[in-house]
């Protein structure tokens, strides 16, 4: 095995489909937690690219970001859910627009 | 010289002890204390006086070193010569009549104590000016009875015009005050001492007559004698400061406070004799407001207003005797007047007190058999106004008018402004006397005059009456005037007839109405005329518009603050962009998210778009 069995274009156009989605979906979801699924999309979209990009070139770095992301998205996802339950108790509601004390 | 510092010292602690123990004491202690601190006052003058009249020797004392700075060391010292003596009797004897007076006109007053501790403090200030031996401590006094004056004159001060009054009066004389300071500077920079008879010899020594020092000099001092001695054109707060109570007006307004200006320029003459031109201005300026004034006192109808506006007129008769150099004529008229003046407006203030504070003349008459007492001083005091032969103030207004005739040039014109003065001052005075006290009553009196009114107005009936025999030790303060005993006799029977004239006149118009002006005073010029006068030639209104609109003009463009207007709008623009800035901080985190890719796409379009 070795090099990617679909065209390069095709895997992009998807990544950046995938990619928009996530935007689309934490532009416009008010839940926390779908905010936060719309965030892991985005990431693996761009992980997505990266692995057929190594792929295409047979080079390791692709899958090494791809690694990368992985324990980025886990930290991240981590730390989102602990805050999700604090707001969870603070606010007793997921909407993030109501959760707006910061306003200046 | 213990004696000497008691005579200002003890009015001085009367006031402090009235004021601070106002709520306390009763009215008969604060009566005692007001009346009595003068009268003491009054009896160690008497005392003074009768020593200097015996010895002739100048007293002077120094209680202590007021300032010491450099070569400048201003103390707090008395200086007693003939003059002073004069003002010292004046100023004690008719203020100690005119306290006493207050005690029964202000009976009823729920401010009787803070009423005696200003006039206690005034008559202080004012003996304070007399007997200072330097220039310094005089316009301490000075300022003083500045300052009481206002005190006074807005003394029901729960009426908004009385405030008004007394604000103008202290406003107006601050303008001559101010002038008066910078005399002060100047003399002290010039000659390097304040001790007024030093400086005076040290004026002399250094001083060319007629150079342009002494001028400016003196001009500046005559500044402050024209606001404080309400000459034209300072004299329009005398007629308002009336608002005060009667006796107020007396002591301030006609005794003893608008005197302080001729005093002044009695006092530094020999300054003023080394500046011919300013002694001459100062003779027509007593000739115009002699005149200005009697005008505007023949068309009032206030009983107070009439006197006050004779006041302005007749101190301009002490300056123009100032003026023409007959320095012991101005000081002899300014003693006669407080005699007669005091007199009219105590019982000026007894006729308002028995008629339930009625003022205008018009609403009185009638009053001759009804109040006796009052009708006899005021004729008394109208008679020596008018200069009637053989009351006091014939001979002083007599000596003023040969003066005024013996100089050379100009002499018979002022002499001339002088007499027709006389004889308006005759007519209305005489005019005042006729409709309040006789024709039909209009207006009962609902109360009889105590033994306090009547005993001071008594005493100051035999002043005005016979005060023109007082002899003043002035013989030594002052250069001799020129001889006019040589004047032609007919110019002294013109000075004698002048004042029976008026006194026909007024007879004939006000009382026998055998002269009618009724045509003359109908018609739309001689109406336009009294009106003109009424308002005192229109002068108030004409420094309204002239100083008093462009100036709150100023105030209300400067209440904006139009120098700040740069310094404010960058502020506001700070303040704006902030606003702007922190509209941007929702808090949604929707919205951060939503911003961040616009700016990143923008971000990423600039710099494809430089690396095209």
């Amino acid at each position: 095995m070795g090099g990617l069995q679909v065209p390069l274009e095709h895997v992009q156009v998807l990544a950046a489909l995938l990619f928009s989605c996530g935007l689309l979906g934490l532009m416009l979801r008010r839940n926390i937690i779908f905010m936060l699924m719309s965030l892991e999309v985005m990431l693996n979209s761009a992980a997505l690219a990266f692995v057929a990009a190594g792929a295409k070139w047979a080079e390791a770095d692709g899958q090494v970001i791809f690694l990368l992301i992985l324990s980025v998205a886990a930290a991240e996802i981590s730390v989102g859910l602990g805050l999700v339950l604090q707001i969870q108790r603070r606010f007793k509601t997921l909407d993030m627009d109501s959760a707006n004390r910061l306003r200046g | 010289m213990n004696s000497l510092s008691l005579i200002p010292a003890l009015p001085l602690v009367s006031a402090v002890l009235l004021m601070i123990g106002s709520a306390r004491l009763s009215k008969r202690v604060v009566a005692i204390f007001g009346v009595g601190s003068v009268g003491l006052s009054a009896l160690i003058v008497a005392s003074v006086a009768q020593d200097f009249l015996t010895t002739g020797e100048v007293q002077t004392a120094t209680l202590w070193a007021w300032i010491s700075v450099a070569n400048f060391t201003p103390g707090i010292a008395f200086y007693i010569d003939g003059l002073t003596v004069v003002m010292m009797s004046v100023i004690t004897g008719v203020g100690f009549l005119i306290h006493l007076y207050s005690v029964e006109f202000m009976e009823s007053d729920e401010s009787f104590a803070r009423y005696f501790s200003y006039m206690n403090l005034f008559v202080a200030a004012m003996l304070l000016l007399v007997m200072a031996d330097n220039l310094l401590l005089l316009y301490l006094g000075w300022e003083g009875v500045g300052v009481c004056s206002y005190l006074l004159v807005g003394f029901w001060y729960r009426d908004p015009n009385n405030g008004a009054a007394a604000r103008k009066a202290f406003v107006v004389t601050r303008i001559g005050d101010t002038a008066m300071a910078l005399g002060l500077f100047l003399l002290f920079t010039e000659l390097g001492t304040l001790q007024i008879q030093p400086l005076m010899a040290a004026a002399n020594v250094q001083w060319s007559g007629g150079g342009t020092l002494p001028v400016l000099a003196t001009a500046l001092l005559l500044g402050g004698a024209v606001g404080k001695s309400a000459q034209l054109p300072l004299h329009t707060w005398l007629p308002d400061a009336m608002a005060g109570p009667t006796p107020v007006s007396a002591l301030i307004h006609a005794a003893t406070m608008v005197t302080a200006g001729v005093y002044l320029i009695a006092r530094t003459h020999e300054l003023f004799l080394l500046a011919p031109a300013t002694m001459q201005a100062i003779a027509w300026l007593g000739v115009a407001t002699v005149l200005l004034a009697a005008f505007a006192a023949l068309a009032q109808n206030d009983i107070k207003r009439i006197l006050a506006y004779s006041t302005i007129s007749q101190i301009g008769y002490m300056f123009l005797a100032l003026g023409v150099g007959a320095f012991s004529a101005g000081i002899f008229h300014l003693m006669t007047h407080a005699f007669f003046k005091a007199l009219l407006f105590l019982g000026a203030g007894a006729v308002i007190h028995c008629l339930h504070h009625e003022h205008n003349i018009f609403k009185m008459g009638g009053l001759r058999t009804r109040l006796p007492v009052v009708f006899a001083s005021f004729l008394i005091g109208s008679a020596a106004l008018a200069a009637l032969p053989f009351t006091s103030g014939f001979y002083s207004k007599d000596s003023i008018l040969l003066a005024a005739w013996a100089l050379p040039d100009i002499g018979p014109i002022l002499w001339a402004g002088g007499l027709l003065g006389a004889l308006i001052t005759a007519i209305y005075s005489f005019r005042l006397v006729f409709i309040v006290f006789f024709g039909e009553a209009n207006t009962e009196p609902d109360k009889q005059v105590g033994w306090k009114i009547a005993v001071p107005l008594m005493v100051l009936c035999v002043l005005a009456a016979f005060g023109g025999w007082i002899g003043q030790p002035l013989s030594e303060v002052f250069p001799a005037t020129a001889d006019f005993h040589n004047v032609a006799h007919s110019v002294e029977y013109i000075g004698i007839a002048i004042p029976l004239i008026g006194l026909l006149i007024a007879y004939l118009v006000f009382l026998g109405g055998q002269l009618s002006v009724s045509k003359l005073t109908d018609s739309s010029l001689g109406k336009a005329l009294q009106n003109f006068w009424r308002d005192g030639w229109r002068l108030d209104a004409l420094y309204h518009n002239l100083l008093v609109r462009p100036f709150t003009g100023l105030a209300r463009l400067c209440r904006n603050e139009p120098v700040d207007i740069f310094y404010n709008s960058i502020v506001s623009f700070l303040r704006w962009s902030h606003r702007g800035l922190v509209s941007l901080q929702t808090g949604e985190l929707r919205w951060y998210a939503t911003t961040m890719v616009f700016g990143l796409l923008l971000l990423v379009a600039i710099m494809l778009r430089n690396a095209s």
